[in-house]
């Protein structure tokens, strides 16, 4: 990687972690805590969906699998919260690694591929719900234990810090994968599988290294979100809330790219906050907004305003 | 021993029988074409060659080891590079990162992939495109883009599906010394081709598929001549009318 | 495993055929716009919540019985599906396949939450007098409100198969699924007739939730619930094909009526997931045979 790469994302680093010096409103920092969390599993999405055209509609099976390692290992094994940390982060991406095994051997793309994510997460979901292990549908709580070493901070800013450390670390991941042979596979791949073959790409191994790596950052998310909330069921974590909110933040920030996931993550919290703020809570509206969002940015893509903007004007 | 060695492979789709017991050879160091009728079956004995579709029976040699089945991305990293009729380049890609792609093959360094592939670039005629988007080129720019993507993974057998179909004489004219100069660089070629002049002015030795089987084979004056040859591409009978004209 | 006494399992395959119907109705719309407009409608679970909505609205507020409501939400539905296809998914998927899927997909958010904007999320039913009644056969007894959506469920498909069969629309439409290149040759206006056929779909999902109302709820999310179960009857009846959409609701109905006995209700649907991986991962084009 070159200076050049590497400045954007320093500066978006000092930037955001400024943030909690001006900021110091718990709400305020629960919603940026949020959002990060949520912005890092849509980078999880962003290489195997953005890089790799493979789009998933079930990532909430990788972050729901790291969320409940992390919480299980801890309250039923008294695992150290960082190790269950790191365990849940792999757990996810071996889930990932396997699923896509699967689904990519049998040629599954497209929609297929979409619809067999979606179920699988689904199936996650079902058995979470279903079993004593996972706490059933009551869900399951982390004990409140609030020391450093514990991975529980009495500040939230703190906490703020860690998932910036995240996002910034998946920024770091991603600009190295663009810039390397795995990452010109991968885009190879999206673009045209046969042709790439042709060059030599093991388009099978190449999507498993991108579905691995995806579903570890986006069960670091997971993780953290068990972390941070201390509680989880089913429907939190293996919900399809998750699987969309990670879809939504790239398509509308721009797949493929690095920052893509981040500008669209924060752009659609800081709107749908927006909205709340000016039409009251009604539950719901938040959503809707972004569904609309992704409507209209399918239909115009960003990359396409600035030319239909010129047309316009030369009419 | 020969380069290549393709032998008795037959391919059927359902009942359709598109290549029948054809063997055929190619020498190292030759320009060698593959040539036939539409639907004769060349795209299909390439794609068998290269590994995107396994034979119902027979088998393929190279360089005396059996390659039938390999997968294609091993037949590349063995040496196997191969372009598409039908281009495919990386539609969202510049024609740089097109080139690049093959090249990353041998070199796992971004800085070496692409120096590769500007220098691919310069030997194929690109150099002044390398960072339009792919999408953005004529067919004959797409045609070399194809051509460059293979050349970057280095190969030392080289399969052309119709490289000059599609393209105008003057075009023609302008890329064949780059084949020519693809072999005297030590590249094998194999190539499917229509245009029956660039194919008389290229290949040291022409096999003729027709309906599935190799008809005739041979330099490309022998073939030109050979009444099977000239009944497969105009219809039976023809070359009695040919002769009876003369 | 556990044994049941065999009129207690014959009752639940009779229950899931029953139910099964109407699954298959569901999937008859879903499979419908895949055999014609080749995409994958995800919006279709949420259009069958809003049908469901308005079929309560229409008992709420009008005090119409859902199955008298079928009048009404038939011809609404079918506009709102043409004008859907029409004007949102068509000009915004530019042809592509993925575009479509995050189309559907946004649509389906959007209508999901405006629902819940609207409803709330409380779970809401109507209350019939036929709710509870039975139908006896031999030593079962039968759910009315299921008997006559199982009924109802294939008069539909057959008034499907008689439209697609013997009109000129369903000539065009059946011309399109084959060929669309060719159709718009001859002068079939493709666009229409995607719109058409996607207003079937959605029009299918009308009467379908006029059925499912009187024995089931409605929340804004109850469409979910539905939307994986279509999709593995879609895929298990093989993309497109309309009988396959039957026999695979049928056989999803005994499926998951069979598994909610056997392994509890909360496991109940996981038979369904399971099989429809499975199907997805290792026969693609269905299990009753239609080509992909």
């Amino acid at each position: 990687m070159t200076a050049r790469d590497l400045l954007p994302i320093a500066v978006f680093a000092a930037v955001a972690a400024l943030l909690p010096v001006f900021v110091t409103s718990g709400t305020w920092l629960n919603f940026a805590v949020f959002t990060l969390i949520v912005t890092l599993a849509a980078q999880g999405w962003n290489i195997l969906g953005g890089y790799g055209g493979q789009y998933s509609f079930g990532h909430a099976a990788f972050f729901g699998t790291a969320a409940y390692a992390t919480a299980l290992l801890q309250v039923r094994f008294g695992v150290n919260p960082y190790l269950a940390f790191a365990l849940g982060v792999m757990a996810a991406g071996l889930v990932g690694w396997i699923i896509g095994l699967l689904s990519f051997r049998s040629g599954l793309r497209g929609s297929y591929f979409a619809l067999v994510t979606l179920a699988f997460a689904e199936v996650f979901r079902v058995l979470a719900n279903a079993s004593a292990f996972t706490g059933g549908a009551a869900g399951i709580l982390i004990p409140l234990d609030v020391r450093p070493g514990n991975f529980q901070f009495a500040s939230r800013a703190i906490f703020y810090w860690v998932a910036l450390a995240l996002v910034v670390a998946a920024l770091l991941i991603t600009r190295t994968l663009e810039r390397a042979r795995l990452g010109a596979h991968l885009v190879a791949v999206r673009e045209n599988e046969d042709a790439a073959r042709a060059l030599g790409v093991d388009a099978l191994a190449v999507k498993l290294s991108a579905i691995a790596l995806s579903a570890a950052i986006t069960g670091a998310a997971g993780a953290l979100y068990a972390q941070y909330f201390l509680y989880l069921d089913s429907n939190i974590a293996y919900g399809t809330w998750i699987s969309v909110e990670a879809l939504l933040g790239p398509i509308v920030g721009g797949a493929g790219t690095a920052f893509g996931p981040v500008i669209g993550g924060i752009l659609l919290h800081s709107l749908g906050e927006l909205a709340r703020k000016l039409l009251g809570s009604v539950p719901g509206l938040d959503l809707a907004l972004f569904g609309v969002l992704l409507i209209l940015v399918v239909r115009f893509p960003p990359r396409d305003i600035p030319g239909l903007l010129r047309r316009r004007a030369r009419r | 021993m020969s380069y290549l060695a393709v032998e008795n492979v037959s391919k059927r789709f359902g009942g359709l029988l598109a290549i029948g017991d054809a063997s055929f050879t190619v020498e190292q160091g030759s320009i060698t074409g593959l040539i036939g009728p539409n639907g004769a079956g060349k795209t299909t004995m390439f794609a068998i060659v290269s590994g995107f579709l396994k034979p119902s029976s027979g088998r393929v040699l190279w360089q005396g080891r059996e390659i039938t089945g390999c997968p294609p991305h091993q037949l590349a990293r063995d040496g196997i590079a191969r372009t598409f009729q039908i281009v495919q380049p990386f539609a969202g890609l510049s024609v740089r990162e097109n080139i690049a792609v093959g090249a990353f093959l041998r070199h796992r360094r971004r800085a070496d992939a692409l120096a590769l592939a500007e220098q691919v670039a310069e030997r194929v005629g690109l150099s002044h495109e390398l960072d339009k988007p792919a999408a953005a080129l004529t067919v004959a720019g797409r045609k070399r883009v194809e051509l460059a993507k293979a050349l970057a993974t280095e190969p030392k057998l080289l399969l052309l599906d119709e490289v000059l179909a599609g393209l105008n004489p003057s075009e023609v004219r302008d890329i064949v010394p780059v084949v020519r100069a693809i072999r005297d660089g030590g590249v094998t070629v194999l190539m499917i081709e229509h245009v029956m002049q660039a194919v008389m002015n290229l290949c040291d030795a022409v096999h003729v598929l027709a309906q599935g089987r190799i008809i005739a084979g041979g330099t490309p004056a022998e073939v030109v001549g050979n009444p099977a040859v000239v009944e497969a591409y105009l219809g039976h009978g023809a070359a009695t009318r040919l002769a009876g004209h003369a | 495993m556990r044994s049941f006494p065999i009129e207690i399992v014959g009752e639940a395959v009779l229950n899931g055929l029953l139910t099964g119907a109407i699954y298959g109705l569901v999937a008859l719309g879903l499979t419908l716009v895949y055999g014609v407009l080749h995409i994958i409608n995800f919006a279709h679970g949420a259009l069958l919540t809003l049908a469901m909505y308005g079929a309560f609205v229409a008992w709420h507020t009008f005090g119409l019985d859902p199955y008298l409501a079928i009048l009404p939400l038939v011809p609404l539905f079918f506009a709102l599906g043409y004008g859907v296809q029409r004007f949102i998914i068509g000009p915004a998927s530019r042809g592509q396949d993925s575009n479509i899927l995050l189309v559907t997909l946004g649509l389906s958010i959007i209508i999901e939450n405006v629902m819940l904007a609207v409803f709330r999320s409380d779970t809401l039913s109507v209350q019939v007098d036929y709710a509870m009644e039975v139908v006896e056969l031999g030593p079962m007894l039968l759910g009315y409100p299921r008997v006559v959506g199982f009924c109802v469920a294939f008069l539909v498909a057959l008034l499907l198969f008689v439209l697609l069969t013997m009109t000129d629309t369903g000539r065009a439409i059946r011309a399109v699924a084959k060929e669309r290149t060719g159709a718009a040759l001859v002068g079939i206006n493709v666009g229409h007739v995607y719109a058409v056929t996607f207003g079937i779909g959605a029009a299918c999902l009308a009467v379908a939730a006029c059925l499912l109302l009187p024995f089931f709820y409605v929340n804004p999310r109850v469409g979910n619930a539905f939307v994986l179960v279509a999709f593995t009857i879609v895929v298990l009846g093989g993309m497109g094909s309309v009988p396959g959409a039957l026999l695979g609701g049928l056989f999803i109905g005994v499926v998951e009526s069979l598994s909610g006995l056997y392994l509890g209700d909360s496991l109940g649907q996981l038979g369904i997931f399971l099989i429809f991986i499975l199907v997805l991962l290792f026969r693609p084009t269905g299990l009753f045979g239609a080509k992909a």
